[in-house]
């Protein structure tokens, strides 16, 4: 992949930083979401909490579906695929969407191997649950990276888990002497160029989103005090008791997160948000985030 | 001499990249989320600045954001005074006061209308239609470093606006750099690379604009 091409694809999650992204299932909900104030919306035929309710097989969105959505708003528009499912990337690239998320929210395609990103125009963003996964992600060419949480549950905790463990591991090895680089990356399964570059910045080389159980205001503007760069609603929005009401008070908490007299002032009677999960509750082997290697 | 204040303003978007640059080059770098002084009309605490970024990020976001913020009008109010104010990208859609979709309709989004010019969004295409090439910027550099992103283009100017650099979009040469007395817009992103001349270009006009308010 040349530079120039990195450039542009991780150029544009720089564009999206500060923002929220929206989970939408047709184009009436994206049209509430641009106008709320989303940064960005992903087009899916169902929000995750539906999936796991579902059960079965979940796959990339029907393409009107996708269509429909990218023809409603002018925000740039993200759609999912299967991890490790060319040909669902290959439909959504020549449908033009504006980014692809490869994402454990849908059933794998392969039990082995994620998406050689760089052989698409198109950007992907990628989730992880800590650095060394994150790493693999970036040395298959995505151009952004999320935490995976625990999607569909309105649980932030996993979503906290999962940032704060990668901030500890970029910590970690940054301390470390470059002589012992070599051995922590093997031991996170990171490739050794992609450890090498995040030590030499101090940080991930590409935007970092919350998601996986952003459900509140709160919860937003925390992940972002934990050093997000913006964050991804799924479930949370549609499935709030006023969903123009939650979505506009989330963007302000976004821009707002260190300022607790605008964060009270969103966050006053909002009605009730989604209905949250014990991630306990979930069996492991039902857990989205174990998905993806 | 005080080194210049500028405020960039960050409700959404890559401003962190804007400071980053005008930091680069000496000056000293505010990101603007709430007025400074909300209660000081029109300017709300903004003179305090000695100019202003727009960041690139959705216009639409922070058009939305700078209205229900009473800091459009602050803005535009500052853009009006003489005050230099720069925007990239979505910066330069909310300069502009005519803004048109990719089809050619005219969009009613919050913006602050300081330029005399008709800008279209997303003028190049979509995400891969995304690129990055060298072009001369009149007064700046010959080899400009431009990254294009979901970028605007200028498709109309009045005749008290300067066309700074041209882009090739699908066989029409349009406008992607332009100016206006101390306003400047461009539709490509100098904060996302290592190349500060264009930013350093917009200092100058901070500077002449800081003398001037010293001198009165």
């Amino acid at each position: 992949m040349d530079g120039n091409d990195m450039k542009v694809k991780a150029g544009l999650a720089e564009m999206l930083k500060g923002g929220v992204i929206m989970d939408v299932v047709n184009p009436e909900q994206a049209a509430i979401a641009q106008e709320a104030g989303a940064c960005a919306v992903m087009a899916l035929e169902r929000v995750p909490s539906d999936i796991r309710k579902a059960g079965g097989v979940a796959r990339m969105a029907d393409p009107a579906i996708v269509k429909s959505i990218m023809s409603a708003v002018s925000i740039p528009v993200m759609a999912k695929v299967r991890i490790g499912h060319i040909t669902e990337a290959r439909i959504l690239e020549h449908l033009g969407v504006d980014y692809i998320d490869e994402s454990e929210v849908l059933t794998p395609a392969d039990n082995r191997f994620h998406l050689n990103k760089r052989a698409y125009r198109v950007p992907f963003v990628c989730g992880a649950r800590d650095l060394g996964e994150a790493l693999r992600r970036l040395g298959e060419g995505a151009a952004m990276i999320r935490t995976k949480g625990e999607p569909g549950t309105g649980n932030v905790i996993e979503a906290v888990k999962h940032m704060r463990m990668v901030s500890e591991q970029i910590r970690q090895l940054c301390a470390l002497p470059e002589e012992e680089v070599p051995g922590f990356a093997k031991e996170i399964g990171a490739p050794l160029d992609q450890a090498l570059a995040v030590r030499e910045h101090g940080r991930l080389p590409v935007v970092n989103f919350a998601a996986g159980g952003v459900s509140t205001p709160a919860d937003a503007a925390l992940m972002m005090q934990l050093g997000c760069d913006g964050v991804f609603v799924g479930s949370g929005i549609f499935k709030s008791s006023n969903p123009a009401k939650f979505a506009k008070a989330i963007v302000a908490a976004v821009t707002h997160y260190d300022d607790p007299e605008i964060l009270a002032e969103v966050s006053e009677g909002l009605g009730d948000p989604m209905p949250g999960l014990d991630i306990a509750s979930i069996a492991p082997a039902e857990r989205m985030q174990e998905r993806g290697w | 001499m005080m080194p210049l204040n500028i405020g960039v303003i960050a409700m959404q978007g890559a401003f962190r990249e804007h400071c980053r640059m005008v930091v680069r080059c000496g000056a000293q770098a505010q990101a603007v989320r709430r007025a400074p002084a909300p209660d000081d009309a029109p300017l709300q605490g903004l003179d305090r600045f000695d100019g202003l970024i727009i960041p690139g990020g959705e216009s639409t976001v922070i058009g939305k954001m700078l209205a229900e913020s009473g800091l459009l009008s602050a803005v535009a109010a500052c853009g009006r005074q003489g005050m230099p104010i720069y925007g990239s990208c979505a910066g330069m859609i909310l300069l502009c006061d005519e803004i048109e979709g990719p089809g050619g309709d005219l969009l009613d989004q919050p913006r602050l209308g300081l330029l005399r010019a008709r800008v279209r969004r997303n003028a190049f295409g979509r995400q891969k239609e995304s690129f990055v090439s060298h072009i001369p910027v009149k007064g700046v550099a010959e080899d400009m470093e431009a990254v294009f992103i979901r970028a605007p283009a200028i498709t109309a100017v009045g005749k008290e606006v300067e066309v700074l650099a041209e882009t090739c979009v699908c066989g029409v040469t349009l406008p992607s750099a332009i100016r206006q007395g101390r306003l400047l817009a461009t539709s490509f992103h100098p904060e996302l690379t290592e190349d500060t001349r264009f930013h350093a270009f917009f200092l100058s006009l901070c500077q002449d604009y800081a003398r001037q308010k010293a001198a009165a």
